[in-house]
């Protein structure tokens, strides 16, 4: 497998890492993503890695690195699904990954990107800091 | 003649058992064991008893030395009788004394059965001594044993039971933290609140630090690592219960939580409620005690 397939819903795009990462294959995603990106005209970027049992620090940053270049070109990235095992792993490497938003599964990051404009506004509100 | 210290110390068993056993008891009882009340007098006897047949069939086996196999009923119901006595909280001077008090008991015994041979004597009072203070180095050394594999599985108890992780509401935790948080405790919190978001598909978790009586900058740096680690989980974290004295030696120390942080439970927990669209709301004017007791 020499590419991770991107999938567009609505004007989101839908990316399941379901293979081991290895560093080419998060370059060659990174390229793709920022592309459909562009191409698609996509406002939020899901990334479903819950299928990720092992994560180094080349691929939290080509999480921070994806996020990035997303907000450049007005996309939100969420990433979706991570393990505890991984999350553990990525917060002991020093990757707290803050360019990022986070979900539980799917469907919350799904819910999280459609409604982010919303969200935003109710945040303001009822924060209470 | 050699020295054949296990020939004596059967022969003197055999034909001496019962002296040997009531100057023994007579010993220990001297010596105060029984009155911490932890043990009963016969029951020490049966013990001791248990004791003498093994170590006679030790020294039939032909040798003094404690590791042959002979000597395995005696290791074993000594290292018995050391790990329940370590349980039950006798000292390990009391433990260790019924083993060395023997000594004394069969070195008199030996005395008065042969008290012409004095070469013979000294060299099975020699071997004698050691073979006992083996079974004492044996016996102390379960006690301890015992007493490390008690003091770990404590430990190990008491760091489960000072991080449970508490469903307050739909997609709402609580993780009330009790003790010093070092790293050790940090890995097992943090375990614990990410397995507990996903299995509860929690959106916020509320870590209430009431509990914990200090915060310098490695406990913040740890609290922060759960709450980035619940970050990127999809959990958002609030922090709550800092108490004004630790508030204030935050300060002075420099120490920054970049995260939300309240001062009580119940002000983090109405945030949660608000942050999902939920409001807490009076129905109906409250009633008196009384009635509330009764209905």
């Amino acid at each position: 497998m020499d590419r991770i397939p991107i999938l567009k819903l609505g004007n989101a795009l839908l990316v399941t890492i379901q293979v081991d990462m290895h560093d080419r294959l998060a370059t060659a995603l990174e390229e793709d993503l920022t592309a459909r990106i562009v191409s698609a005209g996509a406002r939020g970027v899901l990334i479903d890695i819950s299928a990720l049992e092992v994560v180094d620090s080349f691929i939290g940053r080509m999480l921070d690195n994806i996020a990035a270049v997303s907000r450049i070109l007005d996309a939100d990235t969420v990433v979706v699904g991570m393990r505890p095992a991984v999350a553990i792993t990525l917060v002991e490497l020093g990757l707290s990954l803050t360019g990022v938003k986070t979900a539980l599964n799917v469907e919350r990051g799904m819910s999280m990107i459609s409604g982010l404009g919303r969200l935003a506004a109710l945040d303001a509100d009822d924060d209470g800091e | 003649m050699a020295p054949d210290a296990h020939k004596a110390i059967a022969e003197l068993l055999a034909s001496q058992e019962d002296h040997v056993l009531r100057e023994w008891l007579r010993q220990l009882k001297e010596d105060g064991t029984l009155d911490s009340g932890r043990i009963r007098e016969n029951e020490q006897a049966v013990q001791c008893t248990q004791i003498l047949r093994q170590l006679r069939q030790g020294a039939q086996g032909g040798t003094v030395d404690l590791s042959n196999a002979a000597y395995e009923p005696l290791r074993d119901t000594l290292a018995d009788l050391s790990r329940s006595r370590a349980l039950q909280g006798f000292t390990p001077r009391e433990t260790a004394m019924l083993v060395l008090s023997l000594k004394e008991v069969l070195f008199d015994a030996l005395a008065r059965q042969h008290p012409d041979d004095a070469t013979f004597l000294a060299k099975a009072t020699n071997q004698i001594g050691l073979l006992l203070d083996r079974l004492g180095l044996h016996t102390m050394e379960v006690f301890q044993q015992s007493r490390e594999e008690l003091i770990v599985r404590q430990q190990q108890e008491i760091s489960e039971l000072s991080t449970p992780v508490i469903k307050l509401w739909d997609r709402v935790l609580a993780l009330p933290l009790i003790g010093t948080l070092d790293s050790q405790r940090t890995q097992v919190v943090m375990e614990n609140l990410l397995e507990s978001i996903v299995q509860q598909g929690a959106e916020i978790a509320i870590i209430d630090i009431t509990g914990v009586p200090t915060v310098d900058t490695l406990t913040a740096q740890h609290l922060l690592k759960t709450v980035a680690a619940a970050r990127l989980m999809g959990a958002d974290c609030i922090i709550s219960g800092i108490r004004p004295q630790i508030a204030q030696t935050m300060v002075h120390l420099g120490v920054e939580l970049t995260v939300v942080s309240k001062a009580t439970l119940a002000d983090a927990f109405a945030l949660a409620l608000a942050r999902q669209g939920r409001a807490v709301v009076k129905v109906r004017p409250a009633a008196p005690a009384a009635d509330a007791a009764r209905t």
